[in-house]
């Protein structure tokens, strides 16, 4: 099944998309895309959905089962949201990637910008490239993979998120501190490094996490609050 | 000023409550935490009287002729608005902030009124799914348990930008609620201090939001109506914005609208009274050619049916009400003061709402406390209440000769003081004043 953007509004492919079979595998290709935004939004299906061209606001948000590929880059917030299945992005990643998703994987080949993660629930998520600052601000659950450098404030406030970083951090948010890599680290890692297609060696990262001490209202954190 | 005894005389500045306060963050090192809204006097509706009608304008006969209470919600770009018997809505409230019981006493209380009830920050239990028929979502910054399942179940969305207890300020629910459903509800530890977020995550402006609510409209195939709720502080531009943004529905709350736990320095000293607000909100939109259009929704301490007439009359199109809907399933009730007494407050006064203790079973999240509440008989008295709101705006209508509700206008308004009259936009009683405006 084939879509243009040039011919076709983001309404008529979305609606079309929602009203696919549930149950059924099923392949489909959008081209024609600049820049449009909420393509592929409220996925409910088993389907694959490659996107050619650059991507707006939102693509692939609040994603449920569908694996959806975008052959350039994505706009802010792509798989916000996003609750299971697989948002692959082939080219860079503007901010807040994958804010606040609960499941599935985001992978972006390129860099991703600010605040990537933010108030992350439970998503996977593997950057090969760089993240900009206050990426995982507030992350609940889930991991992020960062296989270049992290900007400032990585994890600020964070509370159970899992950050594997293999290259420089510009600096720790309040709260966010390097983590010993025990061996169920390295093999959740190794995972999902696996899984995004990267070679990277899980020994080459170090692990940050939640120091735990922002969980209950202390009166000599008041600089931290 | 209060004399203890002759001679002793207490200070207008630094009151026993202002002394006690200071006493208690020496103590504490802490601020304080509370629930419920703004306690100071602010100018408020109290401060409005209506003019019937005599020889220049015919009153309608109580209960023979019809004075209509019915408003559609949503009719801009919804393909399914919104009906509702009566003008008075459920302010959202989470399942986490209120015990199960309390959720579903108030979907119960609507549904016999025939009104909508709203989630809160934390997600929508199905409990409350089920106990509501007509049930709006909300979509806040911290986004705790958002699910595109439960939108597609909601008959609205209501994207939260903040609230009227705490305009700029985020959620917070302590250790003491988060129990294992609460924890698991919104992804975090049992036991912590939970703090939401007060921006969203994924959009900065008004110019993101058009596309925030757009991706919404997507999702849900642009059948449910999208409302915008912002605390009352620019209310004028606020409202400017959110129409520009593609709200079918605006939310205004005032700084009387109450919270389940903020600082009492935020609820005291951040925003603008209700009272103040609608007429901006009213210019707005006016100016926008959008009112009737997009509908105003306005809430923070509306009470009475005459707070319901007034708000009509300056120009919403509907009401919310949390803090009376609550007290109306039995917070405060004076059967447990005893209990009110035994955690330092006392029937009439009790605000600790984040301390999850509430004897009547309403915000809490320990279970025997919360089986104090039966929500058949809650949701009844709810329903009452919102019955008796109702009966009573439509007398104030009807002696003003409306046939609806929202025929009330500002004309049938005077202020009994100057800063009512100039936050109203109404003379003052027995003048043709309106202090700011020019004749």
């Amino acid at each position: 099944m084939k879509f243009d953007l040039k011919t076709q509004t983001v309404r008529e492919v979305n609606q079309a998309l929602h009203d696919l079979p549930k149950d059924k595998q099923a392949e489909v290709e959008i081209n024609g895309i600049s820049g449009d935004h909420n393509l592929a939004v409220g996925m409910d299906h088993p389907v694959k959905i490659t996107l050619n061209g650059h991507a707006g606001y939102y693509c692939a948000g609040m994603n449920k089962e569908a694996e959806i590929i975008v052959n350039g880059n994505a706009g802010q917030g792509v798989a916000e949201n996003m609750m299971s299945g697989k948002v692959h992005v082939k080219g860079n990643a503007s901010q807040s990637a994958a804010a606040t998703a609960h499941g599935g994987l985001l992978v972006v080949d390129g860099d991703a910008a600010a605040r990537c993660g933010i108030s992350m629930k439970g998503v996977n998520i593997v950057v090969k490239g760089s993240v900009g600052h206050m990426s995982a601000f507030m992350g609940q659950s889930g991991c992020l993979v960062v296989c270049g450098d992290a900007g400032e404030a990585l994890g600020d406030s964070l509370y159970e998120a899992h950050l594997y970083v293999k290259g420089k951090v510009e600096s720790l948010g309040a709260d966010c501190i390097e983590k010993e890599m025990r061996a169920e680290h390295l093999e959740e890692l190794s995972a999902l490094l696996k899984e995004a297609g990267c070679d990277d060696n899980p020994e080459d990262f170090t692990r940050y996490g939640s120091g735990r001490q922002l969980y209950n209202f202390k009166v000599d954190n008041t600089s931290a609050y | 000023m209060t004399m203890e005894k002759p001679g002793l005389i207490e200070s207008a500045t630094f009151s026993r409550d202002v002394i006690h306060e200071i006493q208690r963050a020496a103590d504490t090192g802490i601020y304080d935490i509370r629930g419920f809204g703004a306690k100071r006097k602010v100018p408020h509706f109290d401060d409005l009287l209506f003019l019937g009608a005599s020889m220049s304008r015919y009153p309608l006969e109580g209960y023979r002729e019809k004075c209509g209470t019915d408003v559609t919600l949503g009719t801009r770009f919804a393909k399914k608005p919104i009906k509702l018997d009566t003008v008075v809505t459920i302010a959202g409230m989470s399942f986490g902030a209120l015990s199960a019981n309390a959720k579903e006493a108030l979907g119960r209380g609507a549904n016999i009124a025939g009104t909508s009830t709203t989630t809160g920050d934390g997600g929508m239990t199905p409990e409350e799914r089920q106990n509501s028929k007509t049930l709006v979502y909300q979509y806040l910054p911290s986004r705790y348990g958002m699910n595109p399942d439960d939108l597609r179940k909601a008959d609205a969305i209501e994207v939260v930008l903040g609230q009227g207890a705490k305009p700029g300020g985020g959620g917070m629910l302590l250790g003491q609620k988060i129990t294992d459903r609460v924890a698991q509800m919104r992804t975090l530890p049992k036991g912590i201090d939970q703090r939401s977020a007060c921006r969203h995550p994924d959009w900065t402006g008004p110019d993101d939001l058009a596309i925030k609510i757009q991706e919404l409209r997507e999702i849900t195939d642009w059948q449910v109506p999208i409302y915008i709720k912002v605390g009352a502080t620019r209310t004028y531009y606020d409202v400017k914005l959110a129409v520009k943004a593609g709200a079918d529905v605006i939310v205004v709350d005032g700084m009387q609208g109450g919270t389940a736990a903020t600082q009492d320095v935020f609820i005291e000293h951040v925003g603008i009274p209700t009272m103040a607000a609608i007429p901006q909100a009213v210019r707005a939109l006016q100016e926008m050619g959008m009112h009737r259009k997009v509908q105003l929704i306005v809430s923070g301490g509306i009470r009475s049916g005459a707070d319901v007439a007034k708000c009509m009359a300056l120009g919403a199109d509907a009401v919310a009400i949390g803090t009376a809907a609550l007290v109306a399933l039995g917070c405060n009730h004076p059967k447990w003061d005893e209990e009110y007494q035994k955690i330092g407050s006392a029937a009439g006064f009790y605000d600790d709402y984040h301390e999850g203790k509430c004897p009547a079973g309403i915000s809490t999240q320990d279970q025997e406390l919360a089986s104090r509440l039966d929500p058949v008989d809650a949701g009844r008295r709810l329903a009452n209440y919102l019955n008796v709101l109702t009966l009573e705006a439509q007398t104030l209508a009807r002696a003003c000769g409306k046939s609806h509700l929202h025929n009330l206008e500002p004309e049938d308004l005077v202020a009994l003081n100057v800063e009512a009259a100039a936050m109203a936009g109404v003379p003052l009683a027995g003048t043709n004043w309106i202090p700011g405006k020019e004749f």
